[in-house]
């Protein structure tokens, strides 16, 4: 009896002790399948974060990117979402309003350093952080702009509209290019709201009006019908490839000389840095009359809504965030550290790096998209319209129709209340 | 040259002009995935594209098994369609024999219905079904579980009985002489005997081309699996192929990895060609 005692004592304590030592498991999706880079320095953060405390144990799962948002709304559908996910940023909002995240255990002190297209802040909360942005910029080449005696434009002072068309209008007569400027309309998708979106707010248009909400007035607003007749005057003009580019034209023309200029981003520069060198431009956004302006926020951690561990998942995103890491993902991945003392721990963001314009660019320029779950709705009619001005349909009767889809989503919706 | 030496001429120019129609797509993938990508976008545009010139190597299948864990892949996918052809074999054609031999109350009306889930596209069912396999349950190698997300199971049995694959039966076997089935009734078989050792021996092409169309089907998979598969276990060659899909798109590994999961379709096809040819003449059905 003794014995048997004794045996179940030791029972107790051996399951008592490995209690005590367990970690719980916590799940993080990401979208990076396929990424080998961001793979190793993302494995590398979670297995620091497991090693460091004896509570928690983050287990990944990766996602291909291109079907990433369908997996985590079939996910969401059947209450199977995990506990730490990364999320696009200007798709957010549109999470946090469904409940799919909720708001982070991170304070603007927390955050006070980072760049702020990397906070994905909404409803007055911070729901999602991420570790790095992109930029988008002009590539030129000085010797081209030389040659036709056209200013270099600086981050202090951007070209203006009538500088920008002077500059493309001229480089359209240098018969060397098929064009004078690429804005690599071969990419679909969110590359309009994206690359274009903010030539739009630099014109004083908007997708829509967040506050009101609204898109009436403001994406075809007055401001907005000039912008789509020069849009749509880029096409006629044939100043800049149509709808139908080829995909490898993207990739390849303006470093094989086909286009002069290209709007792209960082994340091609180290390419065109290969082919140019010391030639290469990154130019900034030109000022639409509004101030110039890019894209801002790429893809942030964030915690569900359904999470049971949030003070483990909160843990890891902010562990996560430290200037080591961001600097780790950013020469993994040619992306922009989220802070200055990230950048200057990389190759090319630190003063004098081959990047570290765009850095400047990010900090100078960057705009986020319309913060409203209603964004969802609003990029796919942008993109809608953009294309239809740019293969010449009517440009008020195009931006009043993406007006009234928008409006009739938020209709819909109660206006995302 | 006389009139029926040129037609000849004329005819075997246009079945070689239709064949290489065909063949291009093929030798474009196979070709593309040996070259770098700059090279492979290059020469997109002209007649190299088709032609193994260049910085020639096999470095993108190299790269391809490094970026995805391909091998894993086939084999979800080769598992998933295996087990639902089979399966979908045995209970359409089944389905079917019931259908053309059987006389039951609600026969017609059972039909109808049945034949009209043809029109009926999956992505609108998509979400209702995602909401029942995930309420549902299973006993397995790792005891009860609530919910079939992110499983083989999830993936093949939503899929073992379409009404496409047994309106194919149904018109085949109604072809058959029934004199044959009811012979072997008055000789005392039972209706699962006629169905095994009458019906299914006369029925190999049919049987092969619903085979071969299931086959295709559940080998292409993509909304299904991306929306209930959470874990690269379970994911299936299509869904790979997304991982491809980055910032700067590996064009080259992405030809690489399409020539190598297409080899399970092409063995697959070869090794039923006859059959298929066979029941497409006899029956009219194309794929």
């Amino acid at each position: 009896m003794k014995r048997a005692m004794n045996l179940m004592a030791a029972a107790i304590l051996t399951a008592s002790s490995s209690m005590v030592f367990a970690q719980t498991d916590l799940s993080l999706w990401y979208h990076g399948a396929g990424n080998d880079k961001e793979k190793s320095v993302l494995t590398g953060i979670i297995n620091d974060f497991n090693g460091s405390q004896d509570d928690w144990k983050v287990n990944l799962a990766e996602f291909p990117q291109e079907s990433y948002n369908e997996s985590v709304v079939a996910a969401a559908l059947s209450g199977k979402l995990p506990d730490i996910l990364d999320v696009d940023g200007p798709l957010m909002p549109n999470w946090a309003w469904s409940k799919y995240l909720t708001p982070l255990e991170i304070t603007d002190e927390d955050v006070k350093d980072f760049l702020p297209g990397t906070i994905g802040r909404y409803d007055g909360k911070i729901y999602s952080v991420g570790l790095w942005d992109a930029a988008v910029a002009l590539f030129a080449r000085k010797s081209v702009l030389e040659k036709h005696e056209l200013r270099i434009p600086t981050l202090d002072k951007p070209w203006s509209l009538d500088e920008f068309n002077t500059a493309i209008n001229t480089l359209k007569m240098d018969k060397d290019f098929e064009y004078p400027l690429d804005l690599g309309l071969a990419w679909k998708g969110e590359w309009y709201a994206y690359a274009f979106g903010p030539l739009l707010q630099s014109w004083g248009g908007d997708l829509m009006d967040v506050e009101k909400p609204t898109a009436e007035g403001v994406l075809n607003g007055d401001e907005a019908m000039a912008f789509g007749e020069w849009w749509q005057n880029l096409f006629t003009k044939k100043l800049v490839p149509g709808t139908s580019q080829d995909g490898a034209d993207r990739e390849t023309g303006f470093l094989d000389g086909k286009y002069a200029m290209q709007w792209n981003g960082n994340w091609a520069a180290l390419a065109a840095l290969e082919k140019f060198g010391d030639d290469l431009l990154f130019l900034p956004a030109p000022d639409m009359g509004k101030g110039p302006k890019i894209g801002a926020a790429s893809w942030q951690f964030g915690v569900s809504g359904s999470s049971k561990n949030q003070k483990g998942a909160n843990d890891f995103i902010r562990f996560a965030m430290q200037d080591k890491y961001l600097a780790n993902f950013s020469n993994a991945t040619g992306l922009i550290p989220a802070t200055a003392a990230a950048a200057k721990m990389t190759e090319n963001y630190k003063e004098g790096g081959k990047l570290s314009v765009f850095y400047a660019l990010t900090d100078k320029q960057a705009t986020k998209r319309a913060v409203t779950p209603a964004y969802n709705v609003a990029t796919l009619e942008f993109e809608k319209a953009l294309s239809d001005i740019a293969n010449g349909a009517d440009v008020a009767d195009t931006l009043d129709a993406a007006t009234d889809a928008i409006n009739k989503d938020l209709e819909k919706n109660k206006n995302y209340k | 040259m006389n009139t029926d030496k040129r037609s000849t001429v004329m005819r075997y120019l246009l079945l070689t002009w239709v064949a290489l129609l065909f063949v291009f797509p093929v030798v474009f993938m196979v070709v593309s995935s040996l070259k770098p990508d700059m090279q492979l976008l290059q020469d997109s545009a002209s007649f190299r594209a088709f032609l193994p010139v260049g910085d020639i190597s096999l470095d993108n299948y190299s790269n391809a098994w490094d970026r995805v864990p391909i091998g894993r892949f086939v084999i979800n996918s080769v598992v998933v369609t295996a087990i639902t052809v089979i399966l979908s074999l045995f209970l359409c054609s089944m389905a079917a024999f019931s259908f053309v031999f059987l006389e039951f109350r609600g026969k017609a009306v059972l039909l109808s219905v049945i034949l009209a889930t043809l029109i009926v596209p999956f992505e609108t069912i998509a979400i209702p079904l995602l909401m029942v396999v995930n309420n549902l349950p299973w006993i397995g190698f790792d005891g009860f579980q609530m919910g079939w997300l992110d499983s083989y199971q999830v993936q093949i049995i939503p899929w073992v009985a379409d009404g496409l694959t047994i309106f194919l039966f149904i018109q085949y076997f109604k072809d058959l002489p029934r004199e044959l089935v009811e012979a072997a009734r008055v000789d005392g078989a039972s209706w699962f005997q006629v169905f095994y050792k009458i019906i299914v021996p006369l029925a190999g092409p049919c049987f092969a081309t619903a085979a071969i169309l299931k086959f295709l089907v559940m080998y292409n998979q993509y909304l299904w699996p991306l929306m209930t598969t959470q874990s690269e276990d379970y994911r299936p060659v299509m869904v790979g192929l997304q991982y491809f899909f980055q910032l700067d798109i590996a064009w080259g590994e992405i030809m690489a990895y399409l020539s190598i999961i297409t080899v399970p379709v092409l063995a697959f096809y070869l090794s039923m060609q006859r059959a298929f040819i066979a029941s497409i003449a006899s029956t009219g059905v194309k794929g």
